[in-house]
């Protein structure tokens, strides 16, 4: 084995370690807070520091109590189904307008100060309004999702229409291209990896969002489950909840990754 | 009776804030043959490149006109195809995909097989069949040229217009994609315009040179007729006497008359 491979593996093992010091310290000082092994028997399952047998959280992620009682699995399902929902949106509405932006001076000059003033809002700021609109969860946590994650969509697709080169442009006017042709045939291959690392941004921040809105908006989802394991004073899940967003985010940017790779020409053959 | 393209009275002003406009190029008239090869040959900042643009129809001229076949150019357009400097191949389609591009666009009449003919024919014409797979980025510096020509000449255009197709390559190459076009023009005769600050390269593939003065308000200082047979080598060329006295016309109007102190 290679040198570089031992200490990609022993090196974070460390850190690991180290952080289970950190919580078994924590843990010894806030009172009722969860120890490594106590959240590991909540997760998986096994026998708990009072002695008592006990199913884990994850032991069956896929159960179905009733409606308002389903294993992890569906939870996240649920969060994912909004996630992508408003996601989509925000690709359906902001490419368009990402390309508008980036193709046109005046539309540059008319939307340009809405989106750095919108941009920075938070998405639980929006939480109450959209609420408010809509008086429906799902569609609610959507529409949070889909205006706070269209901004980097816009952003970057108008980032890659201002990269295509003038020459290109002249090689289309030489040829005589319509707007159409210029879009499809010169502005989409240069702007594609562009609008796919606002993308995988969007995607990023709309994982963060679902989180917060579920809490706020309640039924079910990951957020929500998060929340009411507080409320049922259940510490060990708030951190299997925690582990568990953070490494369903991770694949979620792990795939955007290879698909925005896969459509990049710059990352095909050697050019 | 006009020539197959002609400029006539070209003028082309930058309007310069607060200043009276700046002047580039001035008073241009020129007959271009059918099938003649010209060069435009000048100090840089002469406003070769600018006079190029506007017969591709890329920039505009402030006064005059320009007549291809009879009819004034208003825009760019394939009659007047252009090789580029830098290729300006698109660097996500193939080779062969960056001509094929090119041909569907200007010949939406050919069917499948017409087209994919049409495409390799000119392929094959740079010797680029082994490569036509590959990507721009996979290629070198003169094979790109070469695509660049072949895409050019694939649109069946009246004039080719070449702006200093050769200036970012090694002598070695450069050489190499001189014999290349004559070669080409062999075969398929064309009308070219040719932007150089090559002296050797205007004497080899001109009929006629065409020498700028410096700018601001450049125009033609003088015409050199080249009276050399084709196909020319360049070889042999060293000691042919129209070759020398060719040069050493161009020598003395670029370094004498013309000679500019900050190059």
């Amino acid at each position: 084995m290679n040198n570089e491979l031992i200490k990609k593996i022993v090196l974070p093992l460390l850190v690991f370690i180290a952080i289970l010091g950190v919580w078994t310290g924590i843990a010894n000082v806030v009172e009722d807070f969860p120890t490594p092994a106590n959240t590991y028997v909540s997760a998986f399952g096994g026998v708990n520091a009072d002695g008592d047998e006990v199913e884990g959280v994850l032991s069956d992620p896929f159960y179905i109590e009733n409606e308002d009682d389903k294993g992890l699995f569906w939870q996240i399902l649920e969060s994912l189904k909004r996630v992508f929902g408003g996601f989509a949106l925000a690709l359906i509405f902001g490419i368009p307008l990402g390309l508008l932006v980036g193709m046109s001076k005046n539309a540059q000059y008319a939307f340009d100060p809405f989106i750095q003033i919108f941009k920075p809002v938070s998405p639980l700021a929006w939480l109450p309004l959209l609420l408010f609109i809509f008086r429906d969860i799902n569609v609610t946590a959507i529409s949070t999702i889909f205006i706070t994650s269209i901004w980097p969509i816009i952003i970057n697709t108008a980032l890659g229409v201002r990269s295509v080169s003038e020459d290109y442009m002249n090689v289309a006017k030489v040829l005589r291209f319509t707007p159409l042709e210029k879009v499809v045939q010169i502005i989409l291959p240069v702007a594609v990896p562009y609008i796919f690392t606002g993308m995988r941004l969007s995607l990023g921040i709309a994982w963060l969002v679902i989180v917060a809105a579920e809490m706020l908006t309640g039924g079910i989802g990951i957020g929500f489950w998060i929340w009411d394991e507080y409320n049922n004073l259940a510490y060990d899940n708030i951190i299997i909840g925690i582990i568990l967003v953070g490494l369903v985010g991770f694949i979620l940017d792990l795939m955007m990754g290879k698909i925005a790779d896969f459509f990049d020409y710059t990352k095909k053959g050697r050019a | 009776m006009s020539g197959f393209l002609s400029l006539k009275n070209i003028e082309k002003r930058f309007p310069t804030p607060g200043e009276e406009d700046y002047i580039a190029v001035t008073d241009v008239n020129l007959e271009i043959k059918k099938n003649e090869i010209i060069s435009i040959i000048g100090h840089s900042g002469c406003g070769k490149s600018t006079l190029l643009n506007m017969i591709s129809g890329l920039d505009r001229q402030t006064e005059g006109s320009i007549i291809l076949k009879e009819h004034e150019v208003k825009g760019p357009g394939p009659d007047r195809a252009v090789v580029f400097q830098n290729h300006s191949l698109l660097p996500w389609l193939s080779v062969y995909e960056n001509i094929e591009m090119a041909v569907k666009k200007v010949m939406p009449e050919l069917d499948a097989r017409e087209l994919r003919e049409r495409v390799e024919k000119f392929v094959s014409m740079v010797n680029l069949e082994p490569a036509k797979d590959k990507l721009p980025g996979e290629i070198s510096g003169g094979m790109k040229q070469r695509v660049g020509i072949a895409r050019a000449l694939s649109i069946k255009p009246d004039v080719l217009l070449m702006d200093e197709p050769f200036g970012a390559l090694d002598s070695l190459t450069r050489a190499n994609l001189q014999e290349h076009l004559m070669r080409i023009q062999q075969s398929v005769e064309n009308t070219v315009i040719i932007i150089t600050h090559d002296i050797d390269e205007a004497v080899l593939l001109s009929d006629r040179v065409i020498m700028m003065t410096n700018g601001p308000e450049a125009t033609i200082g003088e015409i050199l007729e080249v009276n050399l047979e084709r196909p020319r080598n360049r070889v042999e060329l060293q000691h042919d006497p129209e070759y020398i006295r060719c040069r050493e016309a161009i020598l003395s109007f670029l370094y004498e008359k013309f000679a500019k102190e900050d190059e």
